[in-house]
């Protein structure tokens, strides 16, 4: 009996312990999430803007282009689960291009997010991953920060690359990759193609709702 | 003490060479000089702070459950590091943000706070953690450097991403034309890379 009372004390002391130790951390967390959460969010808006410019020039629009937006619905194209802005640029009142968030799901490790500039006739003016896990090192390269590598589908379109040319040069397309990480190209080169399908699928509603 | 951290961290028991701890990231990252330091350094202020909060609490963890808790405390103090570098460093975030959640994994953070803090006060506990972390970050950046020479040509390109662009200009390249030696980036490269470093360890011990 006295036996059972003593284990019993070390399991309820451990036990007690571990409790504190998760209740003292967990505040310190929490504590700094509430911190730096709005400072991340507004750093994350700032450089998705950023990103904006980099798709289409400058000289392409004179509108506020951060507050033209139209709302996607999700749709197998986009691949986009909730409701996503798609960014219209126009020159004095006519369009001349929008940008539209795309999705690889088929990434290496994970979703790859990417922006896509087009222009009215449906030609690539500028690409670029805004979110991925891939391997650093390895298929890292998608990125900007990492390599121009992304910039291959500046000026292509679904007009002058045919459909069966819209993958990497291993599966007979068009498109250079890093052999060692052929998934992540894969999965961009299609993600982007979707993009172009959507916007010629859209193109007329675009132009009218807008 | 402090002439015995030195020692043991940065030779006689080099996490890198000698107890071969951490090897996940020292084989994933040493694709470059810049990947191997901005890792080395981030984990080398990890086990500094892990060691030195863990070492005054030593007290009041129970050993049955020393573990578990050891583990609390290293991931929430990673989660901290990493949400504030995200929150007050944004460029260095970007360059090495993926790798900083990796470091709660690496087990040589656990191994000196379980074999040292644990036992220590908390200041020799810091320069463990100071000299372990300096010793590591050394094989990551030599490894680094020997993956970076054969798979790309080049030495310290990349610095200029984490370190601003004050930096762009130290990047070597040493061939115009170089196609690449795709092996030495590849896992197998870090393995092969390793295991020449090893060699060179022991080598140099066994002579003296």
């Amino acid at each position: 009996m006295n036996d059972f009372i003593k284990k019993n004390k070390i399991v309820g002391r451990t036990v007690l312990v571990m409790i504190i130790f998760g209740i003292i951390f967990s505040t310190i967390l929490e504590f700094v999430h509430n911190k730096t959460n709005p400072i991340i969010l507004k750093s994350e808006a700032e450089a998705k803007e950023r990103l904006l410019l980099q798709v289409i020039s400058k000289d392409l629009y004179n509108n506020d282009l951060i507050n033209s937006f139209i709302d996607i619905k999700p749709n197998r194209r986009l691949k986009n689960m909730e409701m996503i802005k798609g960014y219209v640029a126009r020159n004095n009142n006519e369009v001349t291009a929008v940008i539209l968030e795309t999705r690889a799901p088929d990434g290496y490790s994970g979703e790859i997010k990417i922006l896509v500039g087009i222009d009215k006739n449906g030609n690539i003016l500028g690409t670029r991953v805004i979110k991925h896990q891939e391997t650093p090192g390895l298929g890292d390269y998608i990125d900007i920060a990492k390599s121009n590598w992304i910039n291959i589908f500046t000026f292509s379109s679904l007009e002058n690359t045919s459909q069966s040319e819209w993958a990497v040069k291993k599966d007979q397309g068009k498109f250079d990759y890093i052999s060692g990480a052929t998934i992540t190209a894969r999965a961009v080169t299609k993600a982007i193609n979707e993009a172009l399908n959507y916007f010629k699928e859209n193109k007329l509603k675009m132009d009218i709702n807008v | 003490m402090f002439k015995e951290a030195v020692i043991d961290g940065l030779w006689k028991q080099n996490p890198g060479t000698i107890q071969l701890l951490g090897l996940c990231p020292t084989l994933a990252i040493t694709t470059s000089v810049i990947n191997g330091l901005s890792l080395g350094l981030a984990t080398m202020f990890v086990m500094i702070i892990a060691n030195s909060s863990i070492s005054p609490i030593r007290r009041f963890v129970p050993d049955e459950v020393r573990v578990p808790i050891f583990i609390l405390v290293i991931a929430a103090l990673v989660t901290v590091v990493d949400l504030s570098i995200h929150a007050f460093a944004e460029p260095l975030y970007k360059a090495l943000g993926i790798f900083i959640p990796l470091i709660v994994t690496n087990c040589i953070v656990l191994a000196r706070v379980e074999s040292f803090a644990s036992k220590n006060p908390m200041l020799p506990s810091f320069f463990d953690g100071l000299f372990m972390g300096l010793g590591l970050c050394f094989v990551l950046i030599i490894l680094g450097g020997m993956r970076e020479f054969l798979g790309q040509g080049t030495l310290f390109s990349g610095f200029d991403l984490v370190f601003g662009q004050s930096l762009s200009g130290v990047g070597i390249n040493f061939f115009d034309q170089y196609s690449g030696f795709l092996l030495a980036i590849l896992p197998p490269g870090a393995f092969l890379g390793l295991a020449l470093l090893i060699a060179l360890v022991n080598w140099i011990d066994q002579k003296d």
